[in-house]
Protein backbone atom coordinates (compact mmCIF):
# COMPACT_ATOMS: atom_id res chain seq x y z
CA UNK A 1 0.00 0.00 0.00
CA UNK A 2 1.31 3.21 -0.75
CA UNK A 3 1.98 6.26 1.68
CA UNK A 4 -0.55 8.59 1.65
CA UNK A 5 -3.12 6.51 -0.92
CA UNK A 6 -6.51 6.59 -0.69
CA UNK A 7 -8.28 2.73 -0.39
CA UNK A 8 -11.50 1.31 0.15
CA UNK A 9 -11.94 -2.21 0.60
CA UNK A 10 -15.54 -3.19 -0.87
CA UNK A 11 -17.26 -5.91 -0.45
CA UNK A 12 -20.80 -7.78 0.55
CA UNK A 13 -21.18 -8.60 4.40
CA UNK A 14 -19.20 -11.22 5.91
CA UNK A 15 -16.48 -11.04 3.28
CA UNK A 16 -13.81 -9.98 6.18
CA UNK A 17 -13.19 -6.40 5.62
CA UNK A 18 -13.72 -5.17 9.00
CA UNK A 19 -11.82 -8.24 10.66
CA UNK A 20 -8.86 -7.34 7.73
CA UNK A 21 -9.00 -3.31 9.40
CA UNK A 22 -9.06 -4.83 12.78
CA UNK A 23 -6.19 -7.02 11.91
CA UNK A 24 -4.53 -3.75 10.49
CA UNK A 25 -5.12 -1.92 13.52
CA UNK A 26 -3.83 -4.65 15.27
CA UNK A 27 -6.81 -5.24 17.61
CA UNK A 28 -7.23 -8.62 16.11
CA UNK A 29 -4.41 -11.13 15.42
CA UNK A 30 -4.09 -12.59 11.76
CA UNK A 31 -5.10 -16.13 11.85
CA UNK A 32 -1.39 -16.58 9.14
CA UNK A 33 0.38 -14.06 7.60
CA UNK A 34 2.06 -10.54 8.87
CA UNK A 35 1.45 -7.21 8.59
CA UNK A 36 3.74 -4.75 7.56
CA UNK A 37 3.67 -1.11 8.42
CA UNK A 38 6.65 1.26 7.36
CA UNK A 39 8.34 1.45 10.57
CA UNK A 40 5.03 0.60 12.68
CA UNK A 41 2.33 2.69 12.21
CA UNK A 42 1.47 1.76 15.91
CA UNK A 43 4.57 3.16 17.47
CA UNK A 44 5.28 6.51 14.85
CA UNK A 45 3.84 9.58 16.36
CA UNK A 46 0.19 10.30 15.43
CA UNK A 47 0.30 6.29 15.63
CA UNK A 48 -3.32 4.59 14.18
CA UNK A 49 -6.82 6.72 13.62
CA UNK A 50 -9.55 4.55 13.97
CA UNK A 51 -13.06 5.46 12.99
CA UNK A 52 -16.21 2.51 14.04
CA UNK A 53 -19.41 1.72 12.36
CA UNK A 54 -20.98 3.71 15.58
CA UNK A 55 -19.66 7.00 16.62
CA UNK A 56 -18.51 5.12 19.57
CA UNK A 57 -17.91 8.26 22.01
CA UNK A 58 -18.07 8.02 25.73
CA UNK A 59 -22.09 9.64 26.51
CA UNK A 60 -20.33 10.81 29.66
CA UNK A 61 -18.33 13.39 28.40
CA UNK A 62 -18.47 16.44 26.23
CA UNK A 63 -17.21 16.44 22.82
CA UNK A 64 -13.97 18.62 24.14
CA UNK A 65 -13.30 15.79 26.39
CA UNK A 66 -14.15 13.05 23.55
CA UNK A 67 -11.56 14.49 20.94
CA UNK A 68 -9.02 15.07 23.78
CA UNK A 69 -9.05 11.40 24.98
CA UNK A 70 -6.20 10.02 22.58
CA UNK A 71 -4.08 12.69 23.44
CA UNK A 72 -5.30 12.34 27.22
CA UNK A 73 -4.08 8.47 27.11
CA UNK A 74 -0.84 9.64 25.07
CA UNK A 75 -0.01 11.71 27.97
CA UNK A 76 -0.34 15.19 26.68
CA UNK A 77 -1.38 17.85 29.00
CA UNK A 78 -4.69 19.50 28.33
CA UNK A 79 -3.21 23.01 28.26
CA UNK A 80 -0.82 21.79 25.47
CA UNK A 81 -3.16 19.69 24.08
CA UNK A 82 -6.62 22.97 23.82
CA UNK A 83 -5.31 24.42 20.36
CA UNK A 84 -5.06 20.90 18.56
CA UNK A 85 -8.53 20.42 20.05
CA UNK A 86 -9.90 23.80 18.83
CA UNK A 87 -8.27 23.47 15.46
CA UNK A 88 -8.92 19.63 14.82
CA UNK A 89 -13.27 20.78 16.04
CA UNK A 90 -12.88 23.69 13.75
CA UNK A 91 -11.87 21.56 10.17
CA UNK A 92 -14.59 18.85 10.88
CA UNK A 93 -17.36 22.10 11.41
CA UNK A 94 -18.41 21.83 14.99
CA UNK A 95 -16.91 24.69 16.95
CA UNK A 96 -19.01 26.15 18.87
CA UNK A 97 -20.17 22.41 20.17
CA UNK A 98 -16.97 21.96 22.66
CA UNK A 99 -19.31 21.69 25.77
CA UNK A 100 -22.06 19.43 24.13
CA UNK A 101 -23.00 16.56 25.07
CA UNK A 102 -22.97 13.83 22.40
CA UNK A 103 -26.44 12.49 23.07
CA UNK A 104 -27.52 16.33 21.95
CA UNK A 105 -25.96 15.50 18.61
CA UNK A 106 -27.38 14.26 15.33
CA UNK A 107 -26.05 11.06 13.83
CA UNK A 108 -23.69 13.08 11.64
CA UNK A 109 -22.22 15.67 14.28
CA UNK A 110 -21.73 12.59 16.38
CA UNK A 111 -19.83 10.97 13.42
CA UNK A 112 -17.63 14.19 13.14
CA UNK A 113 -16.73 13.93 16.47
CA UNK A 114 -15.65 10.33 16.39
CA UNK A 115 -13.39 11.80 13.06
CA UNK A 116 -12.05 14.46 15.09
CA UNK A 117 -10.80 12.03 17.55
CA UNK A 118 -9.31 9.66 15.35
CA UNK A 119 -7.38 12.67 13.61
CA UNK A 120 -6.17 15.07 16.83
CA UNK A 121 -2.96 13.05 16.88
CA UNK A 122 -2.32 13.43 13.40
CA UNK A 123 -1.96 9.61 12.41
CA UNK A 124 0.07 8.46 9.60
CA UNK A 125 -2.84 5.57 9.26
CA UNK A 126 -6.62 6.16 9.31
CA UNK A 127 -8.86 3.21 9.52
CA UNK A 128 -12.34 3.64 8.81
CA UNK A 129 -15.24 0.84 9.31
CA UNK A 130 -17.79 1.81 7.07
CA UNK A 131 -18.34 4.83 9.05
CA UNK A 132 -21.17 6.33 7.20
CA UNK A 133 -23.55 3.46 6.91
CA UNK A 134 -25.87 4.42 9.33
CA UNK A 135 -26.38 7.55 8.07
CA UNK A 136 -28.98 9.61 6.11
CA UNK A 137 -27.29 9.63 2.16
CA UNK A 138 -27.42 13.61 2.44
CA UNK A 139 -25.73 13.86 5.63
CA UNK A 140 -23.31 10.71 3.99
CA UNK A 141 -22.51 12.85 0.74
CA UNK A 142 -21.51 15.81 2.67
CA UNK A 143 -19.35 13.59 5.15
CA UNK A 144 -17.30 12.11 2.14
CA UNK A 145 -16.70 15.34 0.83
CA UNK A 146 -15.36 16.60 4.70
CA UNK A 147 -13.24 13.20 4.79
CA UNK A 148 -11.16 13.96 1.30
CA UNK A 149 -10.76 17.62 2.34
CA UNK A 150 -9.39 16.30 5.84
CA UNK A 151 -7.33 13.53 3.78
CA UNK A 152 -6.04 16.11 1.48
CA UNK A 153 -4.82 18.46 4.03
CA UNK A 154 -3.18 15.71 6.03
CA UNK A 155 -2.13 13.51 3.31
CA UNK A 156 -2.39 10.57 5.87
CA UNK A 157 -2.46 6.73 4.53
CA UNK A 158 -6.75 5.77 4.55
CA UNK A 159 -8.12 2.65 4.45
CA UNK A 160 -11.69 2.73 4.13
CA UNK A 161 -14.20 -0.30 4.82
CA UNK A 162 -17.20 0.36 2.67
CA UNK A 163 -20.59 -1.73 0.96
CA UNK A 164 -20.90 0.84 -1.32
CA UNK A 165 -19.95 1.23 -4.77
CA UNK A 166 -20.61 4.94 -5.04
CA UNK A 167 -18.78 5.66 -2.14
CA UNK A 168 -15.85 3.56 -2.66
CA UNK A 169 -15.55 5.28 -6.41
CA UNK A 170 -15.99 8.73 -4.86
CA UNK A 171 -13.63 8.51 -2.14
CA UNK A 172 -10.91 6.61 -3.17
CA UNK A 173 -7.57 6.24 -6.25
CA UNK A 174 -7.92 2.49 -5.58
CA UNK A 175 -10.33 -0.04 -4.68
CA UNK A 176 -9.94 -3.82 -3.25
CA UNK A 177 -12.70 -5.63 -3.90
CA UNK A 178 -13.19 -8.69 -1.48
CA UNK A 179 -15.86 -11.67 -1.56
CA UNK A 180 -17.52 -13.12 1.17
CA UNK A 181 -17.22 -17.30 2.11
CA UNK A 182 -13.73 -17.56 2.22
CA UNK A 183 -12.99 -13.88 2.53
CA UNK A 184 -10.53 -13.12 -0.29
CA UNK A 185 -9.49 -10.59 -2.84
CA UNK A 186 -11.39 -10.75 -5.75
CA UNK A 187 -9.82 -7.33 -7.79
CA UNK A 188 -7.40 -4.46 -6.94
CA UNK A 189 -8.33 -1.80 -8.85
CA UNK A 190 -7.20 1.46 -9.65
CA UNK A 191 -9.65 5.01 -9.87
CA UNK A 192 -7.74 7.43 -12.04
CA UNK A 193 -9.74 10.45 -10.94
CA UNK A 194 -8.17 13.55 -10.12
CA UNK A 195 -8.43 15.49 -6.99
CA UNK A 196 -9.95 17.46 -5.54
CA UNK A 197 -12.90 15.98 -5.96
CA UNK A 198 -16.85 17.48 -5.32
CA UNK A 199 -19.77 16.99 -5.30
CA UNK A 200 -20.21 17.70 -9.28
CA UNK A 201 -17.93 14.52 -9.36
CA UNK A 202 -21.23 12.65 -8.69
CA UNK A 203 -22.84 13.74 -11.71
CA UNK A 204 -19.80 13.41 -14.16
CA UNK A 205 -20.05 10.88 -16.73
CA UNK A 206 -16.56 9.43 -15.80
CA UNK A 207 -17.60 9.05 -12.75
CA UNK A 208 -20.48 6.85 -13.44
CA UNK A 209 -18.59 4.68 -16.16
CA UNK A 210 -16.29 3.85 -13.36
CA UNK A 211 -19.49 3.25 -10.82
CA UNK A 212 -20.41 0.69 -13.21
CA UNK A 213 -17.22 -1.27 -14.10
CA UNK A 214 -16.38 -1.57 -10.58
CA UNK A 215 -20.10 -3.25 -9.98
CA UNK A 216 -19.65 -5.32 -12.75
CA UNK A 217 -16.37 -6.81 -11.23
CA UNK A 218 -18.34 -7.18 -7.59
CA UNK A 219 -20.80 -9.04 -9.68
CA UNK A 220 -18.55 -11.34 -11.24
CA UNK A 221 -16.50 -12.21 -8.06
CA UNK A 222 -19.20 -13.41 -6.16
CA UNK B 1 -57.14 21.15 30.28
CA UNK B 2 -53.80 22.67 29.29
CA UNK B 3 -50.93 19.52 29.40
CA UNK B 4 -49.19 21.05 32.28
CA UNK B 5 -52.69 20.70 34.44
CA UNK B 6 -53.02 17.56 33.05
CA UNK B 7 -49.69 16.19 34.18
CA UNK B 8 -50.16 17.62 37.72
CA UNK B 9 -53.15 15.88 38.02
CA UNK B 10 -51.59 12.72 36.68
CA UNK B 11 -48.56 12.75 38.55
CA UNK B 12 -49.32 13.93 42.11
CA UNK B 13 -53.31 14.91 42.49
CA UNK B 14 -54.70 11.55 41.36
CA UNK B 15 -52.21 9.02 43.33
CA UNK B 16 -52.46 11.50 46.40
CA UNK B 17 -56.91 11.43 45.84
CA UNK B 18 -56.45 7.92 46.53
CA UNK B 19 -54.14 8.44 49.46
CA UNK B 20 -56.38 10.66 51.00
CA UNK B 21 -59.19 7.93 50.28
CA UNK B 22 -58.19 4.78 51.87
CA UNK B 23 -57.49 7.30 55.37
CA UNK B 24 -60.62 8.52 55.09
CA UNK B 25 -62.21 4.78 54.71
CA UNK B 26 -60.00 4.02 57.49
CA UNK B 27 -61.04 6.42 60.03
CA UNK B 28 -64.54 5.53 59.03
CA UNK B 29 -64.13 1.79 59.17
CA UNK B 30 -62.57 2.38 62.59
CA UNK B 31 -65.34 4.86 64.07
CA UNK B 32 -68.19 2.71 62.61
CA UNK B 33 -67.06 -0.98 64.24
CA UNK B 34 -65.60 0.45 67.57
CA UNK B 35 -62.40 -1.10 67.14
CA UNK B 36 -60.54 -0.72 70.18
CA UNK B 37 -57.30 1.18 69.78
CA UNK B 38 -54.97 -1.39 71.17
CA UNK B 39 -56.22 -3.38 67.87
CA UNK B 40 -56.30 -0.76 65.35
CA UNK B 41 -55.95 2.77 65.82
CA UNK B 42 -57.50 5.24 63.33
CA UNK B 43 -55.36 7.55 61.02
CA UNK B 44 -55.88 10.21 63.37
CA UNK B 45 -54.92 8.32 66.96
CA UNK B 46 -51.60 7.93 65.21
CA UNK B 47 -51.15 11.15 64.16
CA UNK B 48 -51.73 12.88 67.59
CA UNK B 49 -49.23 10.03 69.32
CA UNK B 50 -46.98 10.60 66.37
CA UNK B 51 -47.14 14.55 68.00
CA UNK B 52 -47.32 13.94 71.53
CA UNK B 53 -44.36 10.91 71.23
CA UNK B 54 -42.77 12.94 68.48
CA UNK B 55 -39.29 13.98 70.19
CA UNK B 56 -38.93 10.57 72.15
CA UNK B 57 -39.11 8.61 68.61
CA UNK B 58 -37.16 10.97 66.95
CA UNK B 59 -34.02 10.50 69.36
CA UNK B 60 -34.80 6.66 68.74
CA UNK B 61 -34.76 7.70 64.86
CA UNK B 62 -31.89 9.11 65.26
CA UNK B 63 -30.23 5.84 66.35
CA UNK B 64 -31.04 3.47 63.77
CA UNK B 65 -30.77 6.55 60.83
CA UNK B 66 -27.12 6.72 62.29
CA UNK B 67 -26.53 2.61 62.13
CA UNK B 68 -28.26 2.98 58.42
CA UNK B 69 -26.18 5.60 57.14
CA UNK B 70 -22.97 4.04 58.35
CA UNK B 71 -24.44 0.29 56.72
CA UNK B 72 -24.35 2.34 53.72
CA UNK B 73 -21.42 3.77 53.34
CA UNK B 74 -19.91 1.29 54.54
CA UNK B 75 -21.60 -1.41 51.78
CA UNK B 76 -20.49 1.63 49.22
CA UNK B 77 -16.92 2.00 50.43
CA UNK B 78 -16.13 -2.21 50.35
CA UNK B 79 -19.06 -3.02 47.65
CA UNK B 80 -17.29 -0.55 45.54
CA UNK B 81 -13.81 -1.93 46.25
CA UNK B 82 -14.72 -5.25 45.74
CA UNK B 83 -16.45 -4.64 42.50
CA UNK B 84 -13.38 -3.20 41.10
CA UNK B 85 -11.21 -6.21 42.47
CA UNK B 86 -12.98 -8.28 40.41
CA UNK B 87 -12.91 -6.12 37.65
CA UNK B 88 -9.05 -6.60 37.80
CA UNK B 89 -9.08 -10.10 37.58
CA UNK B 90 -11.44 -12.88 36.36
CA UNK B 91 -9.76 -15.57 38.99
CA UNK B 92 -10.66 -13.58 41.61
CA UNK B 93 -14.33 -12.53 40.95
CA UNK B 94 -15.19 -16.70 40.76
CA UNK B 95 -13.04 -17.35 43.58
CA UNK B 96 -14.99 -14.88 45.45
CA UNK B 97 -17.97 -13.95 44.08
CA UNK B 98 -19.90 -17.37 45.18
CA UNK B 99 -19.44 -16.34 49.06
CA UNK B 100 -21.16 -12.81 48.56
CA UNK B 101 -23.71 -14.47 47.14
CA UNK B 102 -23.82 -17.22 49.99
CA UNK B 103 -23.51 -14.04 52.14
CA UNK B 104 -26.44 -12.46 50.76
CA UNK B 105 -29.06 -15.50 50.69
CA UNK B 106 -28.21 -16.73 53.87
CA UNK B 107 -31.14 -14.64 56.05
CA UNK B 108 -29.60 -12.31 58.15
CA UNK B 109 -32.09 -12.96 61.26
CA UNK B 110 -30.28 -16.42 61.03
CA UNK B 111 -26.58 -14.64 61.33
CA UNK B 112 -27.87 -12.08 63.59
CA UNK B 113 -27.38 -13.48 66.91
CA UNK B 114 -23.95 -15.11 66.32
CA UNK B 115 -22.54 -11.48 64.97
CA UNK B 116 -24.23 -10.03 68.19
CA UNK B 117 -22.53 -12.35 70.29
CA UNK B 118 -19.07 -12.03 68.40
CA UNK B 119 -19.36 -8.69 67.82
CA UNK B 120 -18.84 -7.00 71.54
CA UNK B 121 -20.23 -3.46 70.57
CA UNK B 122 -23.98 -3.08 70.14
CA UNK B 123 -23.04 -0.51 67.41
CA UNK B 124 -20.91 -1.73 65.86
CA UNK B 125 -22.19 -5.44 65.63
CA UNK B 126 -26.05 -4.06 64.27
CA UNK B 127 -23.65 -1.82 61.49
CA UNK B 128 -22.43 -5.44 60.41
CA UNK B 129 -25.94 -6.94 60.03
CA UNK B 130 -26.86 -4.15 58.50
CA UNK B 131 -24.02 -4.10 56.40
CA UNK B 132 -24.33 -7.76 55.17
CA UNK B 133 -28.04 -7.08 53.70
CA UNK B 134 -26.97 -3.91 52.21
CA UNK B 135 -23.47 -4.64 50.05
CA UNK B 136 -24.86 -6.99 47.96
CA UNK B 137 -26.42 -5.07 45.28
CA UNK B 138 -23.69 -3.03 45.19
CA UNK B 139 -21.45 -5.48 44.36
CA UNK B 140 -23.31 -7.18 41.71
CA UNK B 141 -24.38 -4.25 40.25
CA UNK B 142 -20.93 -2.08 39.82
CA UNK B 143 -19.51 -5.65 38.71
CA UNK B 144 -21.92 -6.16 36.24
CA UNK B 145 -21.20 -2.32 35.05
CA UNK B 146 -17.72 -2.27 35.07
CA UNK B 147 -17.49 -5.02 32.64
CA UNK B 148 -20.63 -3.50 30.45
CA UNK B 149 -18.28 -0.96 29.03
CA UNK B 150 -18.54 -0.35 24.94
CA UNK B 151 -16.55 -2.95 23.24
CA UNK B 152 -15.64 -0.55 20.74
CA UNK B 153 -14.62 1.97 23.42
CA UNK B 154 -12.31 -0.45 25.01
CA UNK B 155 -10.66 -1.47 21.99
CA UNK B 156 -10.06 2.08 20.99
CA UNK B 157 -8.36 2.46 24.48
CA UNK B 158 -6.49 -0.81 23.45
CA UNK B 159 -5.33 0.79 20.48
CA UNK B 160 -4.00 3.89 21.77
CA UNK B 161 -2.26 1.77 24.48
CA UNK B 162 -3.90 2.84 27.46
CA UNK B 163 -2.49 1.88 30.63
CA UNK B 164 -5.20 -0.46 32.76
CA UNK B 165 -5.36 2.32 35.46
CA UNK B 166 -6.24 4.92 32.64
CA UNK B 167 -9.23 2.24 31.30
CA UNK B 168 -10.42 2.25 34.82
CA UNK B 169 -10.77 5.45 35.49
CA UNK B 170 -11.49 6.92 32.04
CA UNK B 171 -13.73 4.19 30.64
CA UNK B 172 -14.82 1.31 33.40
CA UNK B 173 -15.75 3.34 36.32
CA UNK B 174 -17.73 5.83 34.40
CA UNK B 175 -19.48 3.38 31.80
CA UNK B 176 -20.25 1.74 35.84
CA UNK B 177 -21.32 4.72 37.28
CA UNK B 178 -25.52 4.46 36.52
CA UNK B 179 -25.47 0.49 37.56
CA UNK B 180 -23.39 1.49 40.53
CA UNK B 181 -26.68 3.70 41.32
CA UNK B 182 -28.83 1.71 41.06
CA UNK B 183 -27.22 -0.12 43.42
CA UNK B 184 -26.97 2.29 45.91
CA UNK B 185 -30.34 2.77 45.82
CA UNK B 186 -31.00 -0.66 46.27
CA UNK B 187 -28.96 -0.83 49.59
CA UNK B 188 -30.38 2.18 50.88
CA UNK B 189 -33.52 0.87 51.59
CA UNK B 190 -32.37 -2.85 52.23
CA UNK B 191 -29.80 -1.08 55.05
CA UNK B 192 -32.50 0.62 56.67
CA UNK B 193 -34.39 -3.19 56.48
CA UNK B 194 -31.23 -4.50 57.82
CA UNK B 195 -30.41 -2.36 60.63
CA UNK B 196 -34.09 -2.67 62.46
CA UNK B 197 -33.95 -6.68 61.58
CA UNK B 198 -30.52 -6.54 64.03
CA UNK B 199 -32.29 -4.58 66.24
CA UNK B 200 -35.25 -6.73 66.44
CA UNK B 201 -33.03 -9.77 67.31
CA UNK B 202 -30.40 -8.12 69.54
CA UNK B 203 -34.00 -6.71 71.48
CA UNK B 204 -33.86 -4.26 73.98
CA UNK B 205 -31.48 -2.89 76.08
CA UNK B 206 -28.73 -0.37 76.21
CA UNK B 207 -28.83 3.51 76.91
CA UNK B 208 -29.54 3.94 73.23
CA UNK B 209 -32.29 2.10 71.53
CA UNK B 210 -33.42 2.41 67.82
CA UNK B 211 -37.20 2.50 66.74
CA UNK B 212 -37.31 -1.56 66.07
CA UNK B 213 -37.33 -1.58 69.72
CA UNK B 214 -39.81 0.75 70.81
CA UNK B 215 -42.12 -1.09 67.77
CA UNK B 216 -40.71 -4.25 70.07
CA UNK B 217 -41.75 -2.17 73.43
CA UNK B 218 -44.84 -0.62 71.89
CA UNK B 219 -46.09 -4.07 71.14
CA UNK B 220 -45.27 -5.52 74.54
CA UNK B 221 -47.19 -2.56 76.22
CA UNK B 222 -50.34 -3.29 73.56
CA UNK B 223 -49.53 0.71 72.91
CA UNK B 224 -50.40 -0.11 69.60
CA UNK B 225 -51.03 3.69 68.22
CA UNK B 226 -47.24 4.50 69.45
CA UNK B 227 -46.69 1.06 67.20
CA UNK B 228 -48.29 2.74 64.77
CA UNK B 229 -46.55 6.05 64.86
CA UNK B 230 -42.99 4.59 64.74
CA UNK B 231 -43.88 2.40 62.00
CA UNK B 232 -44.92 5.57 59.76
CA UNK B 233 -41.51 7.20 60.98
CA UNK B 234 -39.53 4.26 59.78
CA UNK B 235 -41.49 4.21 56.11
CA UNK B 236 -41.12 7.80 56.01
CA UNK B 237 -37.43 7.68 56.24
CA UNK B 238 -36.98 4.51 53.73
CA UNK B 239 -39.14 6.63 51.60
CA UNK B 240 -36.60 9.90 52.20
CA UNK B 241 -33.40 7.70 51.98
CA UNK B 242 -34.81 6.20 48.54
CA UNK B 243 -36.03 9.83 47.24
CA UNK B 244 -32.56 11.03 48.27
CA UNK B 245 -30.81 8.78 46.38
CA UNK B 246 -32.59 8.85 43.29
CA UNK B 247 -32.10 12.63 43.54
CA UNK B 248 -28.69 12.18 43.71
CA UNK B 249 -28.49 9.71 40.91
CA UNK B 250 -30.71 11.98 38.82
CA UNK B 251 -28.49 14.34 39.65
CA UNK B 252 -25.03 12.98 38.36
CA UNK B 253 -26.12 11.02 35.39
CA UNK B 254 -28.16 14.64 34.05
CA UNK B 255 -25.70 14.92 31.52
CA UNK B 256 -26.04 11.59 29.93
CA UNK B 257 -28.05 8.50 30.79
CA UNK B 258 -31.04 7.74 29.08
CA UNK B 259 -32.31 7.15 32.64
CA UNK B 260 -32.28 10.40 34.09
CA UNK B 261 -33.31 12.11 30.62
CA UNK B 262 -36.88 13.85 30.39
CA UNK B 263 -39.45 11.58 28.80
CA UNK B 264 -40.23 12.02 24.92
CA UNK B 265 -43.56 13.79 23.88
Amino acid sequence: MEAGAFVSLLGPSGCGKSTLLRIIAGLVPPSEGRVRRAGDARDADGGIGFVFQEPTLMPWATVRENVYLPLRLAGVARVAAAGRIDAMLGAVGLRGFETVYPRELSGGMRMRVSIARALVTEPQLLLLDEPFAALDEITRFKLNEDLLRLWQERRCTVVFVTHSVFESVFLSNRIVVMTPGPGRVAADVAIDLAYPRDAALRTDARYTERCRAVSRLLAEAR
Amino acid sequence: MSPAWREWIGRIAAPAAVGVLMLVLWEALVRAERIPPYILPGPVLVAETLWTDGPSLLGSLLVTLRITLAALAAAILLGGALAILFAQSRLLERCLFPYAVILQVTPIVSIAPLIIIWVNDTFLSLLVCAWIVAFFPIVANTTLGLNSADRNLVALFRLYRASGWQTLRLLRLPAALPFFLAGVRISGGLALIGAVVAEFVAGTGGAETGLASRILEAGYRLEIPRLFAALLLLSLTGIAIFAALSWLSQRLLAHWHESALPEEE
